[in-house]
């Protein structure tokens, strides 16, 4: 996995053994070994926390799969049962319910990152893309998970995001059908909702592997965007520096965590979902979970038909664009220039980017009517704007600022005045 | 005389068309195996056989409706005041959003409050209006069905989740909703027994 010469050797009789047969040895300890730029910034240990959070999910998920029960019927008792009889149940289902939204704020922060500081350009597309497939699979995965304690949310929810697929032309319907199994969202679709969320986890487990590969060929990014040029003077190796770096880190982030977990398990969450689904009674406003509302205001936001497109079609379109033109961003950002450090345009941009999505999750979570909708239509058009245009122009038009000749000089050398970014907009190392 | 051997003029040869004929009948055998893979998740034979249901509507008193349950979605059976019926009869096709009547014992047929009435006989009964209460826009349940609930700007049904307005043939009037209410197949079996399915 590492695009590294190897430093390992084996010093036993049974390690030169096995390193002729499966060098395991070789692979961890270059794993561990792997140089990383020495001024990654915190921003940097959100890879791990991530790795951590997944972790939590896949073991918390195993211990809730053995009391659950994916029947209409059962589901919401069986979560109740967890919650009230099963030794550490609550603990488990609170660790699971409040970890999934702990797991998106950290790929938030990741993604936000990766964005600042241009991680998707050349040559890490594919670490880039590939983190864009997890991104979608967690949100299959963390979907289909509310879905399982059958809730009115859970119900509603799980209506409203599979009937999204119905404003396909032609096939959409069916493909409703073949999702539901049935002619509405009941027991099938409960069952292979239940089995498709054991099944995914493993999934983005799988991609994850792909991605961290991606990156240790190409070789981590680092806050000035500035290739390693001297392997000595501008990396560590990831062990200990960067393994204490993330531990760190995951300390902080676990504490957070727990603060949820322990003070206030139920403030991420939605009332509703403690009144078992009920079929024939919609819930006065259908909220999805926090980490979806910037994509459900951006679904919402298409009110008006374009063309032969309906507003329905138009408002899914809009969504799932939200998350393809992710896709392509590495071509669409015309700069060479990596980190935001070093384009002052860019990055107010960036900033009111940033904006714009806490304002889109703001308005997801309030009614469709009147001033939302109109303000939601606006950082909608600039969330497209700032991927399809304001990129695009930018890499052209901007002057970026003198980089540094390497990481070395740029940890080592006080910054010139004119390379300095205003100290409060600079992430803290 | 020319040269018999395949090899040397660029012609096919056999094992071309063998090579062909395998990877093709893998293709096939692929695609017939995957087919059972896909097709178990549509609607297995315990849900279909659940697909019919008869109603007893003789305690339905004029502008009341009732809220049943068929195919796991609700049904609304509405039996319309004089009022209602005038209203959903003199508005104009042009009004509409959507002109199909989205009836499944009429298809393709325009939305007048008679195709919308229609029964699976070909007859219609104003009185009686038949259809599947779920918002064509995200498959919320439109309120209007039990008393007191709004109804909306058209006196028919209001989806809370999105604002669609539906008028008193359950026709979209207003909102992102694109389609009209959907009219089930149903026959009435009695003067007072309807069957939906």
């Amino acid at each position: 996995m590492s695009g590294h010469p190897s430093t390992y050797n084996p010093s036993t009789g049974f390690e030169k053994w096995l390193d002729k047969r499966l060098p395991i040895v070789r692979f961890s300890a270059d794993f561990m070994d792997f140089p990383t730029p020495k001024n990654l910034n915190y921003w940097w240990t959100f890879g791990a926390i991530l790795v951590i959070c997944l972790v939590i999910q896949i073991i918390t998920g195993v211990i809730l799969a053995m009391h659950y029960t994916p029947h209409v019927d059962y589901a919401f008792a069986s979560v109740e049962h967890i919650m009230r009889d099963v030794n550490y149940g609550w603990l488990m289902r609170y660790l699971h319910s409040n970890g999934a939204s702990l797991f998106f704020l950290a790929v938030y922060i990741h993604m936000f990152r990766g964005l600042y500081y241009g991680s998707y350009k050349a040559p890490r597309e594919m670490s880039w893309i590939l983190g864009v497939i997890i991104f979608l699979l967690m949100m299959a995965t963390a979907f289909m998970g509310y879905v399982l304690p059958w809730g009115q949310m859970s119900y509603w929810g799980a209506t409203v995001i599979t009937n999204l697929f119905s404003a396909i032309p032609v096939v959409g319907e069916s493909i409703r059908t073949l999702l539901w199994g049935g002619f509405s969202v009941d027991n099938p679709t409960l069952n292979r909702f239940f089995s498709l969320h054991y099944l995914l986890p493993f999934a983005i487990f799988g991609v994850v592997a792909l991605h961290i590969w991606a990156f240790h060929t190409s070789g981590n990014n680092n806050p000035t965007g500035v290739d390693v040029k001297d392997v000595k003077k501008d990396t560590l190796p990831f062990h200990p520096y960067f393994t204490v770096k993330d531990g760190f880190a995951i300390v902080l982030f676990l504490i957070l965590f727990a603060a949820f977990v322990f003070f206030n398990p139920n403030a991420l969450g939605h009332a509703d979902n403690y009144i078992e689904a009920n079929p024939l009674v919609t819930p006065p406003s259908i909220v999805p979970e926090w980490y979806f509302l910037p994509f459900y205001a951006i679904l919402r936001a298409i009110t008006f038909d374009i063309g032969p497109i309906s507003a329905k079609l138009g408002g899914v379109l809009a969504m799932f664009g939200s998350i393809l033109v992710l896709f392509v961003l590495p071509w669409l950002d015309t700069s060479k220039v990596r980190s935001m450090r070093y384009r002052p345009v860019a990055r107010l941009w960036f900033f009111l980017f940033v904006v714009a999505c806490l304002a889109l999750g703001w308005l997801g979570g309030k009614p469709a009517e009147g001033i939302y909708v109109m303000w939601a239509q606006i950082f909608t058009a600039y969330y497209f704007a700032f991927f399809l245009l304001i990129l695009p122009l930018l890499g052209i038009m901007e002057t970026p600022k003198p980089m540094p000749r390497s990481i070395a000089e740029a940890v080592t050398k006080p910054k010139p005045p004119e390379a300095a970014a205003p100290a409060g907009a600079v992430p803290a190392e | 005389m020319t040269t018999s051997d395949p090899t040397q003029t660029g012609e096919p040869t056999r094992r071309d068309f063998i090579h062909i004929f395998s990877t093709a009948a893998t293709a096939v055998g692929a695609a017939a195996v995957a087919w059972p893979l896909v097709h178990q998740m549509n609607p297995d034979a315990s849900v279909l056989a659940l697909s019919t249901k008869e109603v007893d509507l003789s305690a339905v008193e004029v502008g009341q409706a009732i809220k049943i349950f068929w195919q796991g979605k609700p049904v609304f059976i509405r039996r319309r005041t004089p009022a209602e019926i005038e209203d959903a009869e003199t508005t104009p096709l042009s009004a509409l959003v959507d002109d199909d009547a989205r009836n499944a014992n009429l298809s393709g047929a325009e939305a007048s409050d008679n195709a919308r009435t229609t029964s699976a006989d070909g007859e219609a009964k104003p009185e009686w209006l038949v259809l599947v209460g779920v918002c064509t826009h995200l498959g919320c349940i439109p309120l209007g069905t039990t008393s007191g609930e709004n109804k909306g700007e058209y006196g028919g049904w209001f989806c809370p989740c999105h604002g669609s307005h539906y008028d008193t043939a359950g026709r979209i009037r207003k909102g992102p909703a694109p389609e009209n209410l959907p009219i089930p197949p149903f026959q009435f079996i009695s003067d007072t027994v309807v069957r939906i399915g």
